[in-house]
């Protein structure tokens, strides 16, 4: 936006004003995450700026903090590096747990809130589908109750159900469940608790994508012969499946970030590493929270880049023009 | 009304054509239900039962019932008692059921039923119960020598309802409410907490929003009027956050704000700060205020990047040809029709923002917590039917303000990036 | 399709089934850490039982939520005499059997082996700690030091921050020593509505320029971070960052408050019999020496004192830094249990709608 010649002094200068403003709003935005990356290198366990830092003193510096993700936790942390030292590490060491936990949760939470989340998105963009708008606002909601309400909610009922190990569904999903063959402190509990919070975000961008879509060439692929499953596969699914990465993406992060239903319904075999960082940040932030901090960053530029890729695509496809 | 002279319309079978339609219809809709289904269960066994549970707990505590059969036998044959004295055999009762809790251990559930509404039962009870198979009839001299606590009209009205397992009187405890010699009223001062937290959560929110609305307004307006290719580029920086981890926001405002933090250290070094006067901006509200500020702006910015988007400024520019001010075509004709914007985003943070957790439990400090900190701290310390009673109330809340984001805007137009 | 199977075959060989035995849960930090190194760590060598020990800011109220939700994850967990001694009244615990302690090396049995009061019905105590307060000396020091519980309260004469620990137990009664009530008469007063009252009205006096901290490794970081000029804390932390990393931090004694710490089995624990001999192996003699040697509490055990305690730096004598050196306990007062026992939840509500308001 250029300034009209027109522009009298005063508006020139509120025009300035507002690209100050707008400036500083956007550092505000993006300052506090981009902070974190030079403080996680920091050579001294505090978590300001040192003044060998701020020399650009190479002393000042050091990856000690990413040394600790590996060694914490770690039955012999100052052995030497061979396979062995590794091998407990990926068993013992703290923030690799956590990190397994949250892949694992996050990765089965995506699956579940992804695939009943599209079918269901299929379901409420079809003009015949009955009661949308409850339907819907039902779906979306776990996004707008508080997490704490969802929690305890969860912990009353998790703890409560229980299937006896000895009994079929047991057998069957005992390997998910506690000790017990209680939801509660179990991978499944959490799981079923991220897919839900995941779902309203599957639901609102497969949604977005259909509303594109041109029903006429389901039809058309009908009268071409194709059966509902071909048509699905070979018609719909490339159309939509932007929407569903984006979806899909959207819950794992949700999963990925979510501390909450952790703190209320899992057990010490659960630890996940948002738990693990509100932890450490109650207790004393050392920069091995920056560390993580950082790894996370970079993780979600990473996924926003995804999807943002996916969303120009997916745009294109449906021949929407602009963004 | 169907007019018998016209012929009727019917398909190649000979079917009416109406009712084939109708037929039709009717599939089409239940397959788009069915669709729907798998997800519908699902939504239903993860999330609103364990939410219906909740409800149940908020009505619902057995404590002293199931710990005091005696006294419950009592008060179901006695309904009509007089609370300001009752008679031996109600004495009697509790004395046995007091040794009785001593020995099943149960003094603390009971006693903690009892105390939710007339605090100070609890230790009241444990006292009782530590002695109670010592003592001797007449029950109520020895319990009122014990101490004179035991003759109290509140007590004996307390230990009345706690025999029901069901009762509203945990919302009545959640509205800071209290029993008393004379039946239910205001609590102490020193016990009136909950009330008043509901009041700040929603102050403290409503703050949050109009900062939210007053950064976002212009960046969102950079944001529409920008070329495309500059604009995506710095709706990213908007975007990021939405990305970052809370965990991870949350830290770095620790890092920036504490009084050894970069901002203070940066704002002694230039001089403008005193190195004993510090700003205290973290651990209290103030880096509450921000840290949620920081987390929720992006739901402010993109409603109303996506409204402003679409306003043609022709508008704009009509107007100042008819000679408005850049003010007056801002306020009357822009600021009008980024309404559903502004609506839209401010409800949408003021819901997020009222059942907040993480940032005020990390940065909030003593006086920068919101009611969802209570309810797991009351969660935390086992009272459980008051934690769930003050959960339905704030769920109720936000139910509200949903329905009428509903009404407003449309649930079906949220969207992200 | 394939692909997502090929995926999640590699993913479910992340997820782990390494079910530990028993799960110990303690109070984190340099504490954690300590117990870690003494008990866990020897006791999986010895018996090749997986432990694991997860962090608590407080495991009483942990653990009861746990069993009256009928959900415990936990076998054993450290928590404080009065929360032993209240929970196990309030059913929360398993009892212990005292004739099951192992006897000390020098061969006295159990029950006179440890001091009065360290074994009860349902924990066993692991050391003898005590709620202190410290500064930095390189802000204060000389006279400019604080060196009375009353100096704590002084806002006019030591300026700045304060961390203290967020809930009521330690906090009221150091407000009354702070007003100058004498250790002896502290719960007296505590035990009356006035008294309770005067404990607060000394609290809003430091009001506005306290820190709370939860978690016990909090206190040396706050201190260390230079956000508070003096904080409470347990005593053992403030010796570990001293000790350990050369904080300048002084400690205090003046208006200590100690008391038993205690190992306890949650009622419901999942692995309860391998708690128990946890517990037995953990508050043996050896046991306790090894704590003390990683950490400034007092063992509870005649026996463990017998030999001269030495820090794991191999030159630090412990006994100048625990709670029980007779220097360090000219003003100090011991934790009543039969007071908390009753008065816990009252005062816990009341200290939070203090809090908040």
């Amino acid at each position: 936006m250029a300034l009209p010649t027109y522009a009298s002094p005063l508006e020139r200068i509120w025009y300035y004003t507002y690209l100050v403003i707008c400036t500083v709003v956007f550092i505000f935005l993006i300052a506090p995450i981009l902070i974190v990356i030079p403080l996680s290198f920091n050579a001294e366990p505090y978590f300001t700026f040192t003044e060998k830092m701020l020399t650009l003193d190479p002393e000042g510096y050091s990856l000690r903090w990413y040394d600790t993700l590996l060694t914490l936790g770690h039955p012999a942390p100052d052995g030497p590096r061979d396979s062995v030292w590794w091998s407990l590490a990926w068993e013992k060491a703290t923030w690799i747990k956590a990190a397994r936990n949250s892949l694992w949760v996050g990765f089965w939470a995506t699956i579940l809130a992804t695939t009943l989340g599209t079918i269901a998105a299929l379901g409420l963009s079809r003009s015949e589908m009955p009661y949308k708008r409850l339907i819907m606002a039902l779906l979306i909601s776990p996004m707008i109750v508080p997490i704490i309400i969802v929690a305890v909610g969860m912990s009353f009922f998790y703890a409560k159900a229980c299937v006896s190990p000895d009994s079929a569904v047991g057998m069957v999903a005992g390997a998910f469940l506690s000790a017990k063959g209680c939801l509660a402190n179990s991978h499944l509990g959490v799981i079923v608790a991220h897919a839900v919070l995941g779902i309203p975000f599957v639901i609102i961008t497969v949604t977005a994508t259909l509303t594109g879509f041109d029903q006429s060439l389901i039809r058309a692929a009908h009268s071409l012969g194709a059966n509902p499953r071909t048509t699905f596969f070979k018609v719909v699914m490339p159309l939509i499946l932007p929407g569903v990465i984006s979806g899909a993406l959207f819950a794992f992060v949700t999963s990925f970030d979510e501390v909450v239903a952790v703190l209320f319904i899992a057990g010490p075999e659960q630890q996940t590493i948002p738990r693990q960082m509100f932890n450490g940040i109650r207790e004393a932030i050392s920069p091995a929270i920056l560390a993580v901090a950082t790894l996370l960053v970079i993780i979600s530029v990473a996924l926003l880049a995804t999807v943002e890729l996916l969303r120009r695509r997916s745009d294109r496809l449906r021949g929407v023009t602009g963004t | 009304m169907a007019d018998a002279s016209t012929p009727l319309l019917t398909t190649a079978d000979g079917r009416p054509l109406k009712a084939a339609l109708a037929t039709a219809q009717k599939r089409a809709k239940r397959r788009a239900f069915l669709l729907v289904v798998p997800l519908l269960i699902f939504v239903l066994l993860s999330f609103l039962i364990p939410i219906g549970y909740m409800l149940k707990r908020s009505f619902e505590h057995d404590g002293f019932a199931a710990s005091a059969p005696a006294l419950v036998a009592w008060f179901d044959a006695n309904p009509g008692f007089d609370p300001a004295n009752p008679p031996e055999d109600a004495f009697a009762a509790l004395v046995s059921d007091l040794a009785l809790m001593q020995t099943s251990r149960t003094t603390g559930l009971a006693g903690t039923r009892v105390n939710y509404v007339a605090p100070g039962s609890i230790s009241l009870f444990k006292a009782g119960a530590r002695v109670a198979k010592d003592l001797t009839p007449p029950y109520r001299e020895a319990l009122l020598a014990l101490d004179a606590d035991w003759g109290k009209p509140q007590v004996w009205r307390a230990m009345q309802s706690a025999s029901n397992i069901y009762t509203p009187e945990f919302y009545l405890v959640a509205a800071d409410r209290r029993l008393t010699d004379d039946g239910w009223a205001r609590g102490n001062d020193n016990e009136r907490i909950y009330l008043y937290l509901f009041g700040k959560t929603f102050v403290v929110s409503a703050i949050i929003t109009v900062i939210c609305l007053l950064l976002a307004f212009p960046v969102a307006h950079l944001l529409a009027v920008l070329p495309m290719p500059k604009s995506s580029l710095l709706m990213i920086l908007v975007l990021l956050p939405f990305w970052t981890s809370l965990l991870v926001r949350t830290t770095s405002w620790i890092a920036l704000l504490q009084e050894q933090g970069i901002v203070n250290d940066l704002l002694v070094g230039l001089g403008v700060l005193d190195d004993q006067n510090r700003l205290a901006a973290m651990y209290n509200m103030t880096g509450t205020i921000i840290a949620m500020t920081h987390v929720l702006l992006p739901f402010m910015v993109l409603p109303l990047y996506s409204v402003m988007r679409v306003i043609p400024p022709s508008y704009a520019r009509a107007a100042r040809s008819l000679g408005a001010t850049s003010w007056t075509t801002f306020r009357r004709v822009y600021l009008p029709q980024t309404l559903p914007g502004i609506a839209a985003g401010s409800l949408l943070v003021f819901i997020l923002a009222v059942g907040y957790y993480i940032t005020p439990a990390l940065v909030g400090g003593a006086d920068g917590i919101l009611i969802s900190n209570l309810i797991s701290f009351n969660m935390n310390k086992s009272n459980w039917s008051l934690a769930a009673a003050l959960a339905a109330m704030l769920l109720v809340a936000i139910l509200v303000l949903y329905w009428l984001y509903d009404r407003l805007i449309g649930i079906d137009r949220l969207k992200f990036g | 399709m394939k692909k997502l199977l090929v995926l999640s075959t590699a993913l479910t060989a992340v997820a782990y089934a390494a079910q530990a035995d028993v799960t110990v849960m303690s109070w984190g930090g340099a504490y954690g850490e300590a117990q870690t190194e003494a008990h866990v760590k020897p006791w999986m060598a010895a018996t090749g039982t997986n432990t694991i020990m997860v962090d608590s800011d407080n495991p009483a109220p942990a653990i009861k939520a746990m069993v009256e939700a009928g959900n415990v994850t936990v076998d054993v967990a450290s928590v404080e005499y009065a929360d032993a001694v209240r929970l196990c009244d309030e059913g929360v615990l398993e009892p212990i059997d005292a004739a099951s302690l192992p006897a000390g090396t020098d061969g006295t049995a159990a029950a006179d082996d440890f001091l009065a009061g360290a074994v009860t019905e349902c924990g066993v105590s692991t050391d003898i700690w005590s709620n202190i307060y410290a500064y930095d000396t390189t802000k204060l020091s000389g006279d400019a030091a604080p060196k009375t519980a009353a100096d704590f309260f002084d806002l006019a004469k030591f300026p700045g921050k304060r961390g203290m620990r967020k809930g009521a137990k330690a906090v009221l009664e150091f407000a009354l020593l702070g007003d100058g009530v004498p250790a002896a008469e502290v719960y007296a007063v505590l035990n009356t509505p006035e008294g309770v009252d005067r404990a607060f009205a000394k609290l809003d006096t430091i009001k506005s320029e306290v820190i709370w901290w939860e978690a016990g490794a909090q206190a040396p970081q706050l201190l260390a971070d230079g956000e508070v000029v003096m904080t409470t804390a347990y005593n053992g932390r403030i010796f570990a960052a001293a000790i350990n990393e050369n904080k300048p931090f002084q400690i205090v004694w003046d208006g200590q408050i100690y008391e038993n710490e205690m190992y306890v089995v949650p009622k419901g624990a999942p692995n309860k019999d391998a708690a128990l001999e946890f517990i037995k192996y953990a508050t043996s003699t050896e046991g306790l020496r090894a704590q003390a040697q990683h950490i400034s509490y007092g063992p509870a055990r005649k026996s463990a004192m017998l030999e001269e305690l030495i820090f794991k730096d191999g030159k630090t004598v412990m006994a100048p830094h625990l709670p029980t050196a007779p220097e360090n306990l000219t003003n100090a007062l011991e934790t009543s249990s039969a007071f908390w026992v009753d008065h816990d939840a009252e005062l816990n509500e009341r200290f939070q709608a203090w809090l908040a308001q």
